[in-house]
């Protein structure tokens, strides 16, 4: 991957070279046409084409700001309710994830996410503890959480 | 355009609005932290966004510090509620009454008594 951006950029500066014009402009001309040229050739190139991986960390961007636009919603709702009907509690959500980086992003996204908040990591990384609104549906949101999350980061990152 | 900037500023202040009154209304100190990490974020963005809207219109600048903003509260509102919670937890703060669950507790208690044998 690094290899490919690397090979990328020196497109850029040759085409810049090339067309004797030093600007951001040309610049960005340049790694349209490097992106355009690895795409042909990626057959040759080891590992996969980068932008795929960009891809990725795009559309786990993208599923950040819906969980924080749908939690929003959700507390304000629980704000204005006039009975607080609420049975809060923590829970432990058992992770695979094993890098920091992934479980630091995991606590963060989980944090975000609807009548959630990550409180505590087992010392030996295995459990998260989460804080939850409404404890009932726990074993939902376990799943929820499984499913959407770990493998949009597990993508990313391996 | 001035419809976008006002709706944008009126949504962000909504919600701080509304996480402020959560931060009175929930019972302990976690519940609290949901109202402030969640509803805090999405009323900042709001209101960014709305003076970038009219920086942009208005005087023609393209303001880069408010969009920053943005995402540094964004990255830094869920860090900041984990630690929180965490030293409220460590230090003792007890969950509200009718809560149901308490598992880091019981992991805890377990880890004190392995260390005690």
């Amino acid at each position: 991957m690094n290899f490919q951006i690397v090979i990328n950029i020196v497109i850029a500066i040759l085409w810049m070279f090339l067309s004797e014009s030093y600007t951001f402009t040309t610049f960005f001309v340049g790694y349209m046409l490097g992106i355009a040229l690895l795409f042909l050739l990626q057959r040759f190139i080891p590992d996969a084409f980068y932008l795929q991986r960009v891809g990725k960390i795009l559309s786990l961007i993208i599923l950040f700001i819906k969980e924080l636009l749908l939690s929003n919603i959700d507390i304000v709702k629980l704000v204005y309710k006039p009975k607080l009907d609420i049975e809060p509690g923590i829970f432990a959500l058992p992770t695979e994830l094993k890098s920091n980086w992934e479980i630091t992003l995991l606590a963060n996204l989980i944090t975000l996410t609807p009548g959630t908040l990550s409180i505590a990591i087992s010392e030996d990384q295995s459990y998260i503890y989460v804080h939850a609104m409404d404890i009932p549906d726990v074993e939902e949101s376990i799943n929820d959480i499984k499913d959407t999350f770990e493998k949009a980061i597990m993508e990313v990152t391996r | 355009m001035d419809i976008v900037i006002i709706l944008s500023l009126v949504t962000g202040t909504f919600f701080i609005f509304s996480s402020s009154i959560g931060i009175l209304r929930f019972p302990d100190v976690y519940t609290r932290l949901h109202a402030i990490t969640k509803g805090s974020t999405l009323g900042i963005a709001g209101i960014m966004i709305g003076s970038f809207i009219f920086l942009y219109i208005e005087h023609g600048i393209i303001s880069g510090k408010l969009l920053l903003g943005m995402v540094f509260v964004l990255i830094t509102a869920p860090v900041s509620g984990h630690m929180i919670s965490r030293a409220a937890y460590r230090s003792g703060v007890k969950l509200w009454d009718e809560s149901v669950k308490d598992d880091y507790g019981n992991a805890l208690e377990h880890a004190k008594k392995l260390k005690d044998h």
